[in-house]
């Protein structure tokens, strides 16, 4: 039975005090807070079995591998790829798509195309940027309308037998629309060109299927999903790593080194050179095993609940305009009040406590199309309140007062 | 006769020191910039912009009998108010005294928060940029 009061127990930093009052954490999209449960996992790592992996023959090296090992298998099993060592270990999800940009600058050539959403992060811009830079690909953009959403029939114009790659979020970092990825993904396939999904704002909230969506890659971040930063995941369908050329030389990824030739290794170890972040590994497994044990269908129906009321609790203060009002979007919400700068409300609600983020979420193309410098976003996580969202209205009106 | 920098930093402090919490202290702030001696329009351009604040800043600099005036404007209101403050503590003084000047009144204010390298608002290239541009207007008058 889902029970907030019995979740916000899990999160240490809930309890503490920012500027006198209670913390307020409603920049989630940008990172989560972690739960006891992975702190212990990284405590009990460093505490009993710190070692290096994979190639020691004493006791601790064996038991660090043996549960890396099983953390990729916890992220296979919910992620239902086919294989464990479809997943890659990396720093992040922009760690997954430069191994992936890296990887296709020897496949593409000049003219071949890549199409990416008017809605991406810019780490999901500038790799591929670098990426047309360096083979003379052409980077064509999917539109989105005024309610944020990308527009499908202009998709459909865009695709061509030139199109080799398609990248999209599953669902906007800055205004929390989900994406018609599994359209997206067929209609690219039927070109025969590749997708990559930019899921780091999509696996705090729903459980992906990549064998469902038949998605070429997907890649993720562990610290949007209750884990630590500075570890990721890249899945890509087997087929697809073989061909691909390792991002990094370095120990771990080879088979047999001479001076005249190496031979890399096999899959997953061939795109993980050098000693990984084991701790991070494994915390994200621990992680993973956190959302799942409350379960993400109540994650879902709960975050939900918690964004209508948001939604219209914010609606009721005049001049609160929301960017990014497709049916079909996470607890995400973006907002100004007008008039006014989002960095002022931003200021006025972190003395009240609250923490939320403003500015152009990195996402400066949909910050320009919709002619504004910037945005507040308030993002919800399954461990906060109604009783919370009251408190950031109130902050949303006393800065209305303050600054108008 | 030239109010001293010192004057002017001293006074602000007193004036801050009436007020009993962050609400208050905010306020003034907020009614400090609109006072704010503005840019002129045709100086509002890219390269006045300060790097480093999530808002927007413009600062023009000129010389005035041997006297360096600034005008600015931002497109935030807590800025315009950070940037108000600095501009009375350094505008109409000798470019030599503005580099000279030490800037722990913002501490003594109670905006100490505002001056971590790392914080969005950028006072701290604020003060870096009018000090700039009295290190360049002092070169010139050498």
């Amino acid at each position: 039975m889902f029970n907030v009061e019995n979740i916000r127990k899990d999160f240490p930093i809930l309890s503490r005090k920012v500027n006198g009052k209670p913390l307020v954490y409603f920049d989630n999209a940008a990172t989560s807070q972690t739960p006891q449960q992975v702190i212990d996992a990284i405590v009990d790592y460093y505490s009993n079995y710190n070692a290096n992996i994979h190639r020691g023959v004493h006791t601790l090296s064996q038991e660090a591998t043996d549960k890396y090992e099983q953390a990729r298998k916890k992220i296979q099993t919910h992620f239902n790829a086919k294989f464990a060592h479809e997943i890659i270990f990396t720093s992040g999800t922009t760690h997954g798509i430069n191994l992936v940009a890296n990887g296709f600058s020897t496949l593409l050539k000049k003219d071949d195309e890549i199409i990416v959403s008017a809605l991406e992060h810019h780490s999901n811009i500038v790799p591929w940027q670098m990426l047309c830079e360096r083979t003379g690909a052409i980077l064509k953009v999917i539109p989105m309308n005024l309610d944020g959403e990308l527009v499908m029939s202009e998709y459909d114009k865009l695709l061509s037998k030139n199109t080799k790659l398609v990248f999209v979020n599953h669902i906007s970092n800055a205004l929390g629309t989900i994406n018609p990825i599994e359209y997206i993904i067929e209609k690219a396939h039927e070109v025969g060109a590749a997708v990559l999904v930019d899921g780091a704002q999509a696996c705090p909230h729903l459980k992906p299927d990549v064998q469902a969506l038949n998605v070429d890659f997907y890649v993720a971040s562990a610290h949007k999903m209750c884990g630590p930063t500075g570890e990721g995941m890249l899945y890509g369908k087997e087929s697809w790593l073989k061909k691909l050329p390792p991002y990094q030389g370095g120990g771990e990824m080879i088979a047999e080194v001479t001076f005249e030739k190496t031979t890399y290794a096999e899959l997953p170890h061939k795109f993980e050179a050098g000693t990984p972040n084991i701790c991070g590994g494994i915390a994200f497994g621990a992680a993973i095993d956190y959302m799942n044990a409350i379960g993400f269908d109540a994650i879902a129906k709960y975050e939900h609940e918690l964004l209508e009321y948001a939604t219209n609790k914010l609606l009721d203060i005049e001049g609160l305009k929301i960017y990014g009002t497709s049916k079909n979007k996470t607890s995400v919400i973006s907002f100004n009040l007008e008039g006014i700068h989002p960095y002022d409300v931003g200021t006025i609600l972190d003395k009240l406590g609250i923490a939320v983020r403003t500015g152009h979420h990195c996402a400066q193309p949909i910050m320009d199309y919709f002619k504004i410098p910037g945005t507040v976003r308030a993002s919800f996580a399954f461990y906060n309140t109604k009783a919370e969202i009251d408190a950031l209205v109130e902050g949303v009106k006393k800065a209305k007062m303050m600054l108008a | 006769m030239i109010v001293s920098i010192e004057d002017i930093q001293k006074e602000l402090i007193d004036e801050f020191s009436m007020f009993e919490d962050w609400e208050e202290r905010y306020q003034y702030m907020i009614d400090l910039g609109k006072d704010l001696p503005l840019i002129e329009d045709q100086y509002k351009t890219d390269s006045n912009i300060i790097k480093g604040c999530q808002s927007k800043v413009w600062v023009h600099a000129e010389m005035k009998n041997d006297k360096l005036v600034f005008t600015a404007d931002s497109d935030a209101i807590i800025t315009k108010g950070i940037i108000a403050i600095l501009i009375r503590v350094f505008s109409n003084q000798h470019p030599k005294d503005i580099i000279n000047a030490e800037t722990d009144f913002i501490d003594k204010i109670g905006l100490k928060e505002h001056l971590s390298p790392t914080r969005a608002n950028g006072l701290v290239s604020m003060v870096k940029q009018l000090k700039l541009y009295a290190i360049a207007y002092q070169t010139q008058m050498k």
